[in-house]
């Protein structure tokens, strides 16, 4: 969500976040990993071919994707 | 204390030749004659992607940003090379488009690119970079990206009297976020420089131009191409979209790659920052600057698509140039670079 900055923001855990950028994007899906600003994580994901899900099954790279898909 | 050395202090000196075009470009400049007549047939046997092609156009393209060291300010506008850049500007230009032909409307080529892979992608830099980049990798990516991100968003500075309305409005906000928002230390290009210090690079401007091959020339000529011509608006507008759109996830993992090299503090800021204002760029982009211009221009709609794929063309070509040195443990650069210090 488009946000006209400058933003301060109160985060769950009772912190005061601000960002001073002329517009902010703000997470609305949770799962952002500079939450609360968006980092684009709400992305649609194309399925892994079948070579690519055995190739990346055991590393931490995928686990991160799952974590964000 | 470090005292910081502005990157574009002095200009660099003219870069080694790769062949005739580039040979008749750098000699006229370093001779301060005029440029010699290229026969046509020469212009017609170069392949547009080539060295000494692509390194001739950034030479000429060079003239508008910083210049030369001992070439007279004035060249940018010689009758004379502004033609012989006119002739390789059309074979690069008909490349490009005969090798990204699209049909498809501005924001279909846009929304695809909103997709992610799941999962590892094999045939992208920063996948690789994350998973697997050693510290040699990133110095290399960086020397090479350098030469576009030490003028980070200054070829798309031109871009903005050709606009008006809504498009101008957003693009200026995007560009004053991308110029540091009033702060000359935290202008892109300087928050560039200081990862390049962090990884032992030299950030005089233009230091790794000799360095640098064809496929990472290309993608800088591009911008200039389209931000110089405003025949190309559309092209320019389409292209950095597709800049701003495939920015946060590329850059999240390259933040990610450095600090799992250990890169240092600046190269990862570099990236964290670019995660967090692209999220807010491309949506002001594709939004106001690509909804906008097509408003008030539709008939600009497939060079806004075209801008987009053309962007993706040349950093697919690169890409696929680096995996496959870096795959076979060989350099990527023209010549490898000196050792870390603390490496």
């Amino acid at each position: 969500m488009l946000v006209e900055g400058p933003v301060e923001m109160l985060t769950d855990d009772g912190t005061l976040v601000t960002s001073d950028r002329f517009m902010v994007a703000v997470c609305t899906c949770r799962r952002s990993r500079t939450y609360p600003w968006c980092d684009t994580s709400h992305r649609h994901r194309t399925r892994p071919t079948r070579d690519n899900a055995q190739d990346t099954h055991n590393t931490q790279d995928t686990k991160h994707t799952q974590e964000e898909a | 204390m470090t005292i910081h050395l502005e990157s574009r202090l002095t200009s660099p000196p003219l870069p080694q030749e790769r062949g005739a075009l580039s040979r008749s470009v750098i000699g006229a400049l370093r001779s301060a004659a005029a440029c010699p007549d290229v026969p046509q047939h020469i212009i017609d046997a170069a392949d547009p992607y080539g060295e000494d092609l692509q390194l001739a156009l950034y030479v000429l393209y060079e003239l508008h940003y910083q210049g030369f060291a001992d070439v007279a300010d004035e060249r940018e506008w010689d009758p004379g090379l502004l033609a012989l850049r006119g002739s390789m500007e059309h074979r690069f230009l008909d490349a490009l488009r005969a090798g990204a032909p699209t049909s498809a409307r501005a924001h279909d080529v846009l929304d695809r690119l909103l997709t992610e892979p799941a999962g590892h992608d094999p045939d992208s830099v920063s996948h690789h970079l994350q998973r697997e980049g050693e510290l040699w990798q990133l110095r290399e990516y960086a020397a090479l990206r350098s030469l576009y991100h030490l003028k980070e968003a200054d070829p798309h500075a031109w871009v903005i009297p050709r606009l008006h309305g809504r498009a101008k409005a957003a693009m200026v906000a995007v560009e004053y976020d991308e110029f540091g928002a009033g702060r000359a230390e935290e202008i892109h290009a300087r928050l560039f420089a200081d990862l390049m210090t962090d990884l032992d690079l030299d950030s005089a401007y233009g230091h790794y131009v000799d360095a640098a091959p064809s496929y990472a020339l290309a993608t800088v000529n591009l911008m200039s191409l389209f931000g110089l011509h405003r025949a190309l608006r559309g092209a320019l507008v389409g292209h950095f979209a597709a800049v701003e759109v495939t920015s946060p996830p590329g850059s999240r993992r390259m933040a990610a790659a450095m600090r799992r090299a250990g890169a240092g503090p600046a190269a990862a800021r570099f990236y964290d920052e670019h995660v967090e204002a692209d999220a807010v760029h491309e949506q002001v982009v594709r939004n106001e600057v690509v909804g906008g211009l097509l408003a008030g221009e539709p008939g600009l709609d497939a060079d806004i698509a075209f801008g987009a794929e053309a962007t993706g063309l040349l950093e697919d070509r690169l890409a696929a140039h680096l995996l496959q040195k870096w795959r076979a443990g060989d350099s990527a650069l023209r010549s490898a670079l000196p050792r870390h210090q603390n490496a």
